[in-house]
């Protein structure tokens, strides 16, 4: 075999009897995969233990196309559905891959209380600002002035600004890149699985077919460049003030990397200072197969 | 990170690559022709299947294996892979040191 | 297969239903709940939040019904028994992820503690009105088991039946318990572990190249396998094929949707369980589960001894509904009279399956108390006529 019949890195981590997804030309959720697959390779993490949980949209269906156990869920409830997988088997790395809109809409509860519990979980939020698999809707993340086919003289709700949402809920790692940072966005990848508790890594994404095109704003590529003119490396800063406009520039980098403990030590110490010995560790809640 | 290495001796390096292109899954957005960071490829004037536009490599020995294209490429249509490192007799004049930003 | 040991409370114990509840499933071998306060259900996740920590297991108060209702099935992806437990507010919001389980198959058990409704309704007293609820509340064509325990006792056994049944066909099982059964206390018995049965999870033997999550085996059931152990399978509520993968076509949605119904309804002679009292011969057969069963009970004896020719036909199994039954007995009965907690629900199903062969009379009540037995007397005595 020649050392030049190298593979696509991110060949093994795709469902390939599934190729080509759905997604749209000018899209950013797959360039967002190769900097999951590329995190992976470099974190040397045993894909055995690596379960995907996503909700349901465009970035939803990434959970369909990595080859790795894939759950795709119902509408803003991956976190939750995440939470008794991770429970259930402690020895899993839980990765939450879904959308601005099934994250923080209909998700947003489930959110910030995962975020609280500070649980272990590793979510990758692409963020392109709409709900683009049911026709670009206007999405808590819209930001003002832009034309959704649900505010078609311009959305007028402020909006969330999630990296400060999740810093406020709890998290302990929150990053912000966008499909134009690959490889910053694999290191941060990488950063979050070597964290334990509540990690958000947020991806501002392009919609070209649909919030691109309804504000006139170019294709995906057109996007890329003006993330890569627009964008501001600032490690670190206050997430108060990342939050986005229509065309005004975009904070990126590592805004928070905190130690707290996470649910499952918080309720380990509770558990052996009221039981002691009484205590039974929940670690094998596998039930008996037949 | 450069795509030049410097060796003890005083000469350069210069990384070789090749990109793979995997034409029937190419979407023509661009970004591997855009941000590749020695301009390797541009689209063709060839269709695929769907009709789009797939790059093509224009200047093969600019590639340096970055994989940046395959990185980007939201289709998993190309990827770039390093050549093994050819080494080179020192050059008359030391070639200056390039960082590149991604 | 046996229970284990660590989750049974072998002995005599005077506990009321939403205890005996709560330690059915430990007994069946649920090792995670999760769990959102409403009454009257609390009691039984207030019970297992002190139990299972010294059982080895988990539990967690999520933030809404929404979340435990899911939260659960990644439980049970994750290798674990799951359940939780609510009331009618809670039910209503847990139907999309009711919905979820039963497309993707997942083996779960969702406690109801029926309360007065619609909506807030009369939380803390009893009603049998959320029976039509559980069997199509969820959205689309899918198929659940239903089972009403009519006494503390019955809310032990039928709980460890609904897990074994949830394993057994991989739905979710609802158990309609109400709010008198659940907080009446009477004596429960909870036998050794070695006799008590247990279905274990069907997880496949197969090697992750040979496994496909939905293709099924014989009686249309597919085997299953948990996160973790290297099948990289994928689940989804999309319409899928026998490899999990979304497969949105007509043809691959009638495949689906009608195995989801067959492998219940072909096994309906096994899971419709019922309670028979002198049905040969009577003329008035009184049809009832739940709390009103113990009422009808007493009913049906002040009609025997008035020498009215009664029986008594108790849906231990609400959901598969037992219609051949109904319609063999619809063929020599003259009545059936249909006493519950609510203006006629599972009276329509002894209507239809009846098929205007016996007349079927309703004795309904809008919930908050129990039927006084003289208002189904009345019911036997006139129809008897």
């Amino acid at each position: 075999m020649s050392t030049l019949d190298v593979m696509n890195p991110v060949e093994p981590f795709l469902r390939t009897d599934r190729m080509p997804h759905i997604w749209c030309p000018g899209c950013g959720i797959g360039t967002t995969v190769n900097c999951f697959a590329r995190a992976l390779i470099e974190s040397k993490i045993d894909l055995q233990s690596l379960a995907l949980v996503s909700g349901i949209g465009c970035t939803g269906r990434v959970a369909g196309y990595v080859k790795l156990d894939s759950f795709h869920t119902t509408h803003g409830r991956a976190i939750p559905f995440a939470t008794g997988l991770k429970l259930a088997n402690p020895k899993l790395n839980v990765v939450i891959y879904s959308g601005d809109g099934d994250l923080s809409a209909i998700g947003g509860n489930h959110l910030i209380h995962a975020a609280r519990r500070n649980i272990d979980l590793k979510v990758i939020c692409v963020n392109n600002l709409i709900y683009a698999m049911t026709g670009g809707q206007t999405a808590p993340t819209t930001p003002g002035h832009a034309i959704t086919s649900t505010s078609p003289y311009g959305a007028c709700e402020p909006a969330f600004n999630l990296p400060h949402l999740v810093e406020a809920a709890g998290a302990v790692y929150v990053a912000r890149w966008t499909t134009f940072h690959v490889k910053q966005l694999a290191r941060s990848i990488g950063e979050a699985f070597q964290k334990k508790g509540f990690s958000f890594i947020e991806i501002i994404s392009p919609c070209p077919t649909l919030y691109q095109r309804r504000n006139r704003l170019g294709d995906g590529l057109d996007t890329m460049k003006y993330y890569k003119e627009k964008s501001k490396v600032k490690h670190g800063a206050p997430t108060g003030e990342v939050g986005l406009t229509m065309t005004g520039e975009i904070i990126v980098g590592k805004f928070v990397d905190r130690d707290r403990p996470d649910y499952q030590s918080l309720v380990h110490a509770q558990m052996v200072e009221s039981l002691g010995e009484r205590y039974v560790e929940p670690s094998e809640n596998v039930c008996s197969c037949g | 990170m450069g795509s030049v290495l410097a060796l003890p001796c005083g000469g350069l390096v210069v990384a070789k690559g090749r990109v793979s292109i995997v034409v029937e899954r190419c979407k023509a957005c661009g970004f591997c022709v855009e941000f590749c960071p020695t301009k390797v490829l541009a689209l063709s004037s060839a269709f695929n299947a769907k009709g789009y536009h797939p790059p093509h490599v224009v200047a093969p020995e600019k590639c340096s294996g970055c994989d940046l294209c395959g990185m980007y490429c939201p289709d998993f249509a190309i990827y770039g892979q390093r050549l093994p490192a050819q080494k080179e007799t020192a050059p008359a004049a030391p070639l200056p040191e390039v960082t590149r930003e991604s | 297969m046996k229970a284990d040991p660590r989750g049974v409370l072998s002995g005599t114990h005077f506990i009321d239903g939403d205890h005996a509840c709560c330690e059915g499933a430990l007994a069946a071998g649920a090792r995670f709940a999760a769990g959102y306060p409403i009454t009257p259900s609390t009691e039984v996740v207030e019970r297992f939040a002190s139990r299972i920590p010294v059982v080895g297991g988990t539990f967690i108060q999520m933030e809404d019904e929404l979340a435990a209702s899911i939260t659960l099935q990644g439980a049970v992806w994750g290798g674990a028994k799951a359940f939780t437990v609510t009331s009618g507010p809670g039910f209503s919001l847990m139907m999309e992820h009711i919905g979820y389980a039963a497309m993707t198959e997942t083996p779960c058990v969702f406690v109801d503690v029926q309360r007065g409704g619609p909506s807030t309704g009369l939380p803390t007293l009893p009603a049998q009105a959320d029976m039509m609820q559980a069997r199509w509340g969820s959205h689309g064509d899918y198929e659940i088991i239903a089972l009403c325990p009519n006494s503390p006792q019955e809310c032990f056994d039928l709980t460890v039946k609904a897990f074994n049944f949830s394993e057994e066909f991989r739905l979710p099982v609802m158990l309609m318990m109400d709010e008198v059964v659940g907080h009446m206390t009477e004596k429960v018995v909870i036998p050794d572990a070695d006799q008590i049965e247990v279905f274990p999870r069907r997880h496949t033997h197969k090697s992750a190249d040979e496994y496909l999550p939905y293709a099924t085996n014989g009686d249309g059931v597919p085997e299953m396998a948990h996160a973790g152990e290297g099948y990289r399978f994928h689940v989804t509520g999309l319409t899928h094929d026998e490899r999990g993968y979304p497969n949105m076509t007509p043809q691959t949605q009638d495949k689906l949707v009608r195995r989801l119904q067959s492998k219940i309804h072909d096994a309906a002679d096994r899971i419709t369980l019922l309670e028979e009292q002198q049905l040969e011969g009577a003329d008035v057969i009184v049809v009832s589960y739940g709390i009103t069963s113990r009422v009808a009970q007493r009913a049906i004896e002040m009609a025997r001894e008035r020498g009215l020719r009664v029986g008594k036909l108790r849906l231990i199994t609400c959901w598969p509904f037992p219609e051949q039954r109904i319609r063999e007995l619809a063929a020599t009965a003259k009545a059936f009279v249909v006493p519950e907690l609510n203006l006629g629900q599972m009276v329509r199903e002894v209507e239809r399956a009846a098929g205007g062969k016996a007349k079927t009379i309703l004795v309904p009540h809008a919930g908050g108390s129990v039927h006084r037995p003289e208002d189904i007397l009345k019911a036997i005595v006139e129809a008897s006529r």
